[in-house]
């Protein structure tokens, strides 16, 4: 500092960053995208520990021996739910009943903003069944989760069953000291999301959901289960949640040591780790399960049930269970005794689980990136930002010193402000529409155009987006006539900081969202000028824009599952996604969607504004 | 050769038995005479105590129970007078010491044991008397009342929360955690010294930690807690409430509450209280109650009651054998063999009311004595068992007693009044506390009084109170509200509301979570910050008034009013505590936080503050002495300087 406290000093060191701002910032990006693909590498990372000391130490007995019984009871489900057509209630509170819980439900009903073609689903009306084993001498102030989903069709009738026999199995124990409540879930995450918001009693989406009759105090931990078949060759670990929220770390490394300790396979992102970091194979294995993460935690949705648990700080996951063609098959008592291993490492602890990470990336189970190691990569995309700010300010400031005409310069900033506000305003105008008419006007939409509800969504977003390309540069020459030198340079410093700003806060919240980000608009917001090329520019611009790295996302995201689409199909995809996203804002109050239409994109709009200034 | 003996010795031990079994037959007809007389005599020891001043006990045979009991408790109502007489014709005892073991069998296959000792002392700790003889009372809490002043004193320790949904209502309720509950005589000058003493000494008398009852967590209720003994003190001046519910109650705290007993835990019913099996439990609570009670109708010489009571639920589901029977063995891993020799009186009742046929559950060995009381609104008919009789022990010189379950199911039962609590809302800022009071009453209103005291640290919102049934508000018709001080003393606020019939009465407040300085957390801050429970007191109707269908068993000129008996009875309702998250510093890592903070403060601000309140110039190098004196010069000579 002391550094900047000497004129000369300073000034031979602006007059260094602005010489050779362009290097450096080529130099900054690179590193930064260096410095996260590094991240992967597995030297440079940690390996997971168990950080809470009342579930690291405590040695567990997992005894649960009925399986056979609970694919008997997933058998008599799967009978009942194929004579009622949906979700048994009447037997799911008999059979809870039996089993010594306290039974209750909850029935729930949703509107959606538009008909959810993936899902087939528009008016939603469904029943929650969840029972709560009450801890003995426990004065109800804690619990702890265990949920299923009741899925259409035959899916997930193993997770019932099994969580009716651990039910039965738990209620015969002494040793709980939190309640423990079985949740069978209807409409998957719009149940969770009823039973979630009717336990806390708050209403954050506009549902309409009967109060409950029964609770067991603070929720401290919850899992939901997914098992499709009587046999499983490994087990899954989902943790994204809404908004790109991560549950503590020390609840994947809990299921990894139960994992390890059963001998089950369990995996992430569907991915075994491998031992074989050294070999290109292994990076490249690496950088895909992270890459996959990364996605999946940018997209902002809830990618399991667990994933409406973490807005009310209760930490949870999705445990699935997968059955390919391996050779080696884990009956459900395994399962279920995994499951009551962390129920009961769980019930042991005294505090919620805080010890370990909130903010991490895991390209294996067994190693993770904290905050501390990631973070760098962004800063690194963002610093150019502020160099390029810096730049643009010494440029600015440095004209009236040596004109010395103090009326030219009050003249000069003058129209300066006003071709600042006309855009800004003007973009963000832009962004409202594209947050506010796709739903309100699909109706109208569907009137005029031959298709569906959905499509009439996604296509008008996608035509508002599209609109908003033409409309800033014109309106601003309407409004304010010739854009002089002085106004685009202040333009571009107002949304470069606009851009830094947003995206750092983004990146503290959802690093991965923030990132992605920062990768496709920092180069356009960098180097844009008036005086490049326009044609070759405004390609590039149009190709880094926000819509199009969604839809190389759904493309990459594709390929690193390994279910590569065409063009066509890819298409569809990203008008699905795309329909998600609106849904998953209405529904769960996911943030992304309303993020990229009223700030990411009108900032986008600025830059745009900028190539095209006359 | 030893064959034949044993033979011998088998036939010989069956003849005796099967004569015992006859002899026994004959003494318990007989006996059961002259029960009928004892139990005329004994509900008037029992009556104002035993069953919260609303009993009506009625010994007989059984074959008379279903014409007869009604009629002998209406007989027995008519005369209060006569239960003065037999009282003062008594032989008068100065102290006197009686234990009772009542277990009701619950709808959901659980079981629920209550305990209750009672020791009467006619003597006289007011007014300065110095006492220094003790038989049965003990002398550590005779102390403590003559040194302090106490007027009453009620002390409880619960592990688990009271399941009304499941079990109905319990006979004495208590909060989870700890409760205590002190009124003083008038003459304590300072109260809160008082009080603050009494509370350690306690502390140390019963191994918990009320020694954590301060001024932030004790309040004054105005109307709640009113005295249970004869008192004409009723300024809540002298009265202090404080619970505390993280206290973990365990062995450390059953064993000096057994020493209190006359006969500890080696004689009587208290060698069934073994910590491994009562605290192999759904539900655990134990309390001590000292008040003043009246010696005679006239109320002349006051005499000290110590009641001590412990309530313990046994579960059917963790019990293991599956099997769905519980014995006294089985529960608490003792028979008994014979009464506290100390005792006047020591009973075993059995709750039967829902078995009269014996088709829920099967009772062995059986008893013809029965006894009727109407225990929390209800007429409940128990099975007695007297200890004070050798007979009761049959031959085995032991009794334990077997209860088999023939059918249970566990559906819900719907009390008529009974309440829950929770936080509503997410993070760490702002909150809101829900009460729900329902009243399942079909046509009844009746009002409660709610008494709620939050620590200071979830600051209460007052102006959000809304109190709303069935979706109108409810304006309640008497408040008294004491705001918080910070670190001094909780809110407390207690309302008077009236439920309307089947209906449930929802009271929010939304509340603002502080920030604590940093030593003020606890050592777990993740755990959560614990709310107490709040307090539901409430006259409500009897249910025994309430059933007008079920006349055939009456009269026909006793069942025209509905009121027939106490037309309604008090009932105390615990919420649940709740458990509240404050916003938690990290503290894993004070060192790294201090570093950075300080290095951000020193470096950053420091430094970054300079540079913008301060401009820069470049300052001309210091002039050299001679260069110095050469301008001074030039100067006076009018030079321009160098």
């Amino acid at each position: 500092m002391g550094l900047l406290s000497d004129p000369n000093r300073r000034r031979a060191l602006i007059s260094m960053l602005t010489r050779l701002n362009a290097p450096i910032c080529m130099l900054c990006y690179c590193a930064g995208v260096c410095w996260f693909m590094g991240l992967a590498f597995e030297p440079f990372t940690l390996r997971t520990y168990m950080s809470e000391n009342a579930m690291g130490s405590t040695m567990v007995e997992e005894r649960f021996p009925a399986g056979e019984r609970a694919l008997a009871t997933a058998r008599e489900f799967a009978a009942h739910k194929k004579k009622v057509g949906g979700m048994p209630v009447d037997w799911l509170v008999k059979t809870m009943q039996a089993r010594g819980l306290e039974v209750f439900t909850q029935s729930f009903s949703r509107v959606l903003p538009f008909p959810d073609e993936n899902k087939e689903r528009y008016i939603v009306k469904g029943t929650n069944v969840y029972g709560i084993l009450r801890a003995p001498r426990a004065p109800r102030t804690e619990a702890l989760v265990l949920s299923a989903p009741c899925s259409p069709g035959d899916n997930n009738n193993q997770a019932v069953g099994l969580l009716l026999g651990l039910a039965h199995y738990f209620r015969n124990q002494i040793y709980w000291a939190k309640d423990i409540i079985f949740l069978v879930n209807e409409h998957d995450l719009i149940g969770m999301q009823a039973w979630l918001e009717g336990y806390h009693h708050t209403n954050t989406t506009g549902m309409k959901w009967t109060p409950l009759q029964g609770r067991g105090g603070s929720i401290q931990a919850a899992l939901s289960l997914e098992l499709s078949s009587d046999v499983i060759t490994s087990l899954d670990i989902v943790l994204e949640g809404l908004n790109g929220q991560l549950p503590n770390l020390d609840l994947a490394n809990l299921f990894y040591a139960f994992c390890q300790k059963i001998g089950v396979l369990c995996t992430i992102q569907g991915r075994l780790q491998r031992n074989d970091w050294d070999s290109v194979s292994g990076y490249s294995h690496a950088v895909q399960t992270m890459m996959l993460m990364v996605m999946k935690q940018a997209s902002g949705r809830p990618w399991g049930d667990h994933g409406l648990f973490l807005r009310y700080h209760i930490e949870a996951a999705t445990i699935s269970g997968i059955n390919s063609f391996r050779q080696y098959k884990t009956d459900l008592t395994t399962t279920g005794r995994l499951v009551e291993g962390m129920y009961r490492k769980l019930n042991n602890l005294l505090e919620r689980l805080h010890q370990s990470y909130f903010f991490y990336l895991m390209p294996s189970l067994t190693h993770f990136v904290s905050i501390g190691y990631y973070m760098p990569a962004f800063g690194l995309l963002a610093v150019i930002l502020l160099l390029r700010a810096l730049d643009l300010w010494v440029q600015l400031v440095a004209p009236p010193a040596r004109t010395e005409d103090g009326i030219a310069e009050i003249e000069q900033s003058s129209p300066g402000v006003r071709s600042v506000l006309t855009p800004l305003i003007i973009s963000h105008l832009t962004g409202a529409a594209l947050y506010l008419m796709p739903v309100h006007f699909q109706e109208m939409a569907v009137e005029h155009f031959p298709v569906s509800e959905t499509e009439a969504v996604v296509l008008t977003a996608i035509a508002v987006y599209t609109a908003g390309l033409a409309l800033p540069h014109n309106t601003h020459r309407l409004v304010s006539g010739e854009g002089t030198e002085q106004g685009w340079r202040v333009l571009k410093l107002v949304a470069v900081l606009y851009l830094a700003v947003l995206l750092g806060c983004t990146a503290l919240i959802n690093f991965s969202l923030g990132f992605i980000l920062a990768l496709t608009m920092v180069p356009v917001a960098a180097f844009v000028t008036p005086d490049v090329p326009k044609v070759l520019s405004a390609i590039v611009f149009v190709i880094l824009s926000p819509a199009c790295t969604l839809l190389f996302s759904v493309f990459l995201f594709q390929e690193l599952q390994d279910m590569p689409v065409s063009l066509q199909d890819g298409w569809m995809l990203y008008i699905s996604v795309i329909s998600q996203g609106i849904l998953d804002h209405y529904l769960f109050g996911s943030l992304v969607y309303p993020l990229i239409a009223l700030m990411v994109y009108p900032c986008w709009l600025l830059f745009w504004n900028i190539l095209f200034w006359k | 050769m030893a064959a034949h003996r044993c033979s011998y010795l088998a036939w010989l031990v069956f003849i005796f038995s099967l004569s015992g079994i006859l002899v026994a037959d004959g003494q318990e007809t007989t006996l059961s005479g002259d029960h009928l007389v004892s139990a005329v005599e004994n509900p008037q020891t029992d009556a104002e105590t035993e069953k919260r001043a609303a009993e009506e006990p009625a010994v007989e045979e059984r074959r008379w129970e279903a014409t007869r009991a009604a009629d002998a408790a209406e007989e027995n109502q008519e005369f209060p007078a006569s239960v003065a007489t037999v009282l003062s014709s008594t032989p008068q005892l100065k102290d006197d010491f009686q234990e009772e073991l009542v277990i009701r069998p619950l709808h959901s296959g659980d079981i629920y044991a209550s305990f209750h000792f009672r020791t009467l002392w006619e003597t006289d700790f007011m007014k300065g008397n110095k006492v220094s003889h003790y038989r049965l009372f003990p002398k550590s809490l005779g102390q403590v009342i003559s040194k302090f002043s106490v007027r009453e004193l009620h002390i409880s320790f619960t592990q688990g929360y009271w399941r009304t949904m499941q079990w109905g209502q319990p006979y004495l309720p208590s909060p989870p955690g700890a409760e205590l509950w002190v009124w003083f005589q008038d003459t304590v000058t300072d109260v809160d010294a008082t009080w603050k003493e009494l509370t350690n000494v306690l502390s140390g008398i019963f191994c918990a930690s009320l020694n954590f009852i301060d001024s932030t967590n004790t309040v004054q209720p105005s109307a709640s807690f009113k005295p249970l003994g004869i008192a004409n003190v009723t300024d809540h001046r002298f009265l202090r409430y404080a619970t505390l519910p993280r206290e973990i109650v365990c062995t450390e705290n059953l064993t000096p509450w057994k020493k209190l007993l006359p006969c500890g835990s080696k004689a009587g019913l208290a060698v069934l209280l073994k910590s491994e099996k009562l605290f192999h439990s759904s539900f655990h609570s134990q309390a001590v109650h000292i008040r003043p009670m009246c010696q005679d109708s006239q109320c002349k010489t006051p005499s000290w009651e110590l009641r001590q009571t412990l309530n313990v639920v046994f579960d059917l589901h963790t019990s293991g054998q599956g099997k769905q029977e519980w014995s006294l063995f089985k529960m608490f891993s003792r028979t008994l063999t014979e009464a506290c020799p100390l005792a006047s009186s020591s009973k075993i009742y059995i709750d039967i009311t829902d078995n009269p046929q014996e088709e829920q559950f099967e009772l062995i060995p059986a008893t013809p004595l029965l006894r009727q009381a109407v225990v929390l609104g209800d007429r409940r008919t128990f099975s007695v068992y007297d200890l004070t009789q050798q007979v009761t022990f049959g031959t085995v010189r032991s009794l334990n007693l077997l209860i088999r379950w023939k059918s249970t199911e566990g559906h819900m039962l719907r009390p008529l009044l009974h309440a829950e609590r929770y936080v509503a809302g997410y993070g760490l800022q702002t909150g809101e506390i829900h009460t729900l009071m329902y009243n399942n009453h079909p046509f009844r209103s009746f009002s409660v009084l709610l008494l709620d005291s939050v620590p200071w640290y979830l600051r209460l919102y007052i102006h959000t109170l809304t109190v709303t049934s069935k979706g109108k508000d409810n304006k309640p018709s008497y408040i008294h509200y004491q705001p918080s001080k910070d670190r001094i003393r909780p809110h407390l606020l207690e309302m008077l509301v009236q439920l309307p019939p089947h209906s449930v009465t929802e009271v929010t407040v939304q509340f603002e979570r502080a920030l604590l300085k940093w030593t003020e957390y606890t050592p777990d801050p993740n755990h959560g910050f614990y709310v107490g429970s709040s307090v539901i007191s409430a006259l409500v109707p009897s249910t025994v008034a309430m059933d007008t269908n079920n006349t055939q068993e009456r009269t026909l000129f006793s069942s025209f009013f509905p009121c027939k008996e106490e037309s309604s009875y008090f009932v105390r309702v615990y919420t649940e505590p709740l458990l509240v998250n404050l916003p938690t510093p990290d503290f894993s890592m004070p060192y790294n936080v201090i570093c950075l903070t300080c290095t951000v403060v020193a470096v950053g601000y420091g430094s970054l503050y300079n540079l913008l309140t301060r401009s820069f110039q470049v300052e001309e190098p210091n002039p050299g002495l001679a260069k110095r004196i050469a301008n001074i010069i030039r100067k006076m000579r009018g030079v321009p300087p160098l």
